[in-house]
């Protein structure tokens, strides 16, 4: 499953914040959205996940228009926004079920997904446990596993590691690269932080609502001229 | 879709609320204490002022604090309403709320279960507080508290979705004193609530149809006149109208954009 976008462009009001977007990302892979702070990445995952009303140009997932399916999208596509959207009091199994039912799935069928994934993210012990309990990076990965609670072939995270401590970072980026690779779920992985990103992976530079670069880490810095990612990031956005 | 997905949809969203209810039911108790204060202190300084005479639905004189009994079951819900709404699009449940929109379910059955599911919570106090008015001699029929249930239900509703579509659509309102001044007191005081209409005329005609037109009268006409047994059809058809009305503009003119839920606070 993929998901293309043609000539996204979107304003708030008189400012634009994206700029004629285009890309398709590669089912299955690990995709790197690369980008500073205010680069139009939240924007952009609005757009994907229907938060925002398309405004130019068109999202196509798996050859259909998003907009004429919706439901299908959102079917196939698994979220972790920025923000916490995890209800605090309630406890990691309560949380899991809201998100099963909306996806109308049973409680009985949501309990057996739900053990399941807990158990993916060894964090079953844990699930009577009210969320506030959690520490930050167990909280990304209840998140993460609610994500996957409805079997979407897409993920789609933005900037998950907010907040988290560097030990805890990069277990969060290692644990998706592994679901990338043994579930075949495409991922998007939308960040600031160019440590979070290998040079093997496909990457897309966004800056200023312009996507400036977008192919493998690899193949981007030897068309940049650069020694790696950073350099290539720094030259390109001025940032990193 | 198929129904059963709509029905674990619903289930689940009902539940949810149940749960937070239950994690913050001191917050439910102390939302009791604004009507037991206008029941009790209010009503007793009242009495002596407003005479009530006998008016449909009652059968007999009453005294002032089982005639403002149903206004303040009303005033009930149209806090509880208007504060959650305005917690859907601004603060508390933007985390929820970011979750229920990448439900597969159409937005508008979403919304509309949502603002269901909060009305539910409300009405459990309604009726909490109905028992705690026992205490003060407002005693309806007993079958009068499983009349008044649809008559909540659709004020729940109407008053939820007014709150949703203010709350999206204007937003100098988007704290809650502002609802408060500007949704909350007019619709309360201008209303039949703590005072019969007919006396309202006697002191302003304009004022009287302003009330007249204020859709809360209606809904605490329909609370009143089921809380008795009596059917009210049009306090009734205008509170259904005016709900399907609101309903729908509220949801089908959501746009998540105008809110917070996407993010931080952008210019729409």
């Amino acid at each position: 499953m993929t998901i293309e976008a043609s000539n996204l462009s979107f304003r708030y009001g008189d400012k634009p914040v994206l700029r004629e977007v285009s890309f398709a990302l590669t089912s299955g892979r690990f995709h790197a959205l690369l980008g500073p702070n205010g680069a139009g990445k939240s924007t952009l995952f609005g757009l994907l996940t229907r938060l925002l009303a398309l405004q130019q140009g068109e999202l196509r997932l798996a050859g259909q228009s998003l907009k004429h399916q919706p439901a299908e999208a959102m079917r196939q596509i698994g979220v972790v926004f920025q923000q916490n959207a995890l209800d605090l009091d309630l406890t990691v199994r309560q949380n899991l079920q809201y998100h099963a039912a909306l996806h109308g799935l049973s409680r009985k069928e949501a309990r057996a997904r739900g053990d399941r994934e807990l158990e993916r993210f060894n964090l079953l012990d844990r699930a009577n446990d009210a969320v506030r309990q959690l520490n930050g990076g167990h909280r990304r990965r209840v998140e993460i596993a609610r994500a996957l609670l409805h079997e979407p072939s897409l993920l789609l995270l933005d900037e998950p590691t907010v907040g988290l401590d560097v030990a805890s970072r990069k277990a969060l980026n290692e644990h998706v690269r592994t679901l990338c690779e043994e579930d075949g779920l495409t991922v998007l992985w939308a960040t600031h932080l160019i440590e979070e990103v290998r040079t093997d992976d496909r990457v897309l530079i966004l800056h200023q609502g312009q996507l400036l670069a977008d192919g493998n880490g690899q193949a981007i810095c030897e068309a940049e001229g650069t020694r790696d990612l950073a350099e290539t990031f720094h030259s390109l956005t001025g940032a990193g | 879709m198929k129904a059963a997905h709509y029905w674990h949809c619903f289930v689940g969203i009902q539940t949810r609320e149940w749960l937070r209810f239950w994690q913050q039911r001191t917050r439910f108790a102390s939302a009791l204490v604004r009507p037991l204060l206008w029941l009790v202190v209010f009503a007793a300084g009242f009495r002596a002022v407003l005479g009530i005479s006998i008016i449909p639905p009652y059968e007999t004189y009453i005294t002032y604090e089982t005639y403002i009994a149903p206004g303040l079951c009303g005033m009930i819900i149209l806090f509880n309403s208007m504060q959650g709404a305005l917690s859907m699009v601004y603060d508390r449940e933007l985390g929820s709320m970011r979750v229920l929109l990448m439900s597969p379910l159409p937005r508008p059955f979403l919304l509309v279960t949502k603002l269901l599911a909060m009305g539910v919570v409300s009405i459990g106090q309604v009726y909490v507080f109905l028992l705690l008015a026992l205490l003060v001699d407002v005693e309806p029929p007993l079958w009068g508290y499983l009349a008044v249930l649809p008559a909540l239900i659709l004020t729940s509703l109407m008053l939820g979705a007014l709150g949703l579509l203010i709350a999206t659509w204007i937003k100098q309102l988007e704290n809650f004193a502002g609802v408060m001044n500007f949704v909350i007191f007019p619709m309360f005081f201008m209303s039949s609530a703590l005072y019969p209409l007919w006396r309202m005329n006697e002191a302003s005609p304009w004022l009287y149809w302003i009330c007249q037109f204020n859709p809360f009268t209606h809904a605490v006409e329909a609370i009143r006149f089921s809380l008795y047994m009596e059917w009210n059809p049009m306090a009734y058809g205008i509170t259904a109208g005016v709900t399907a009305v609101l309903a729908l503009l509220a949801t089908a003119g959501f746009r998540p954009q105008r809110t917070r839920i996407l993010g931080a606070s952008k210019p729409a």
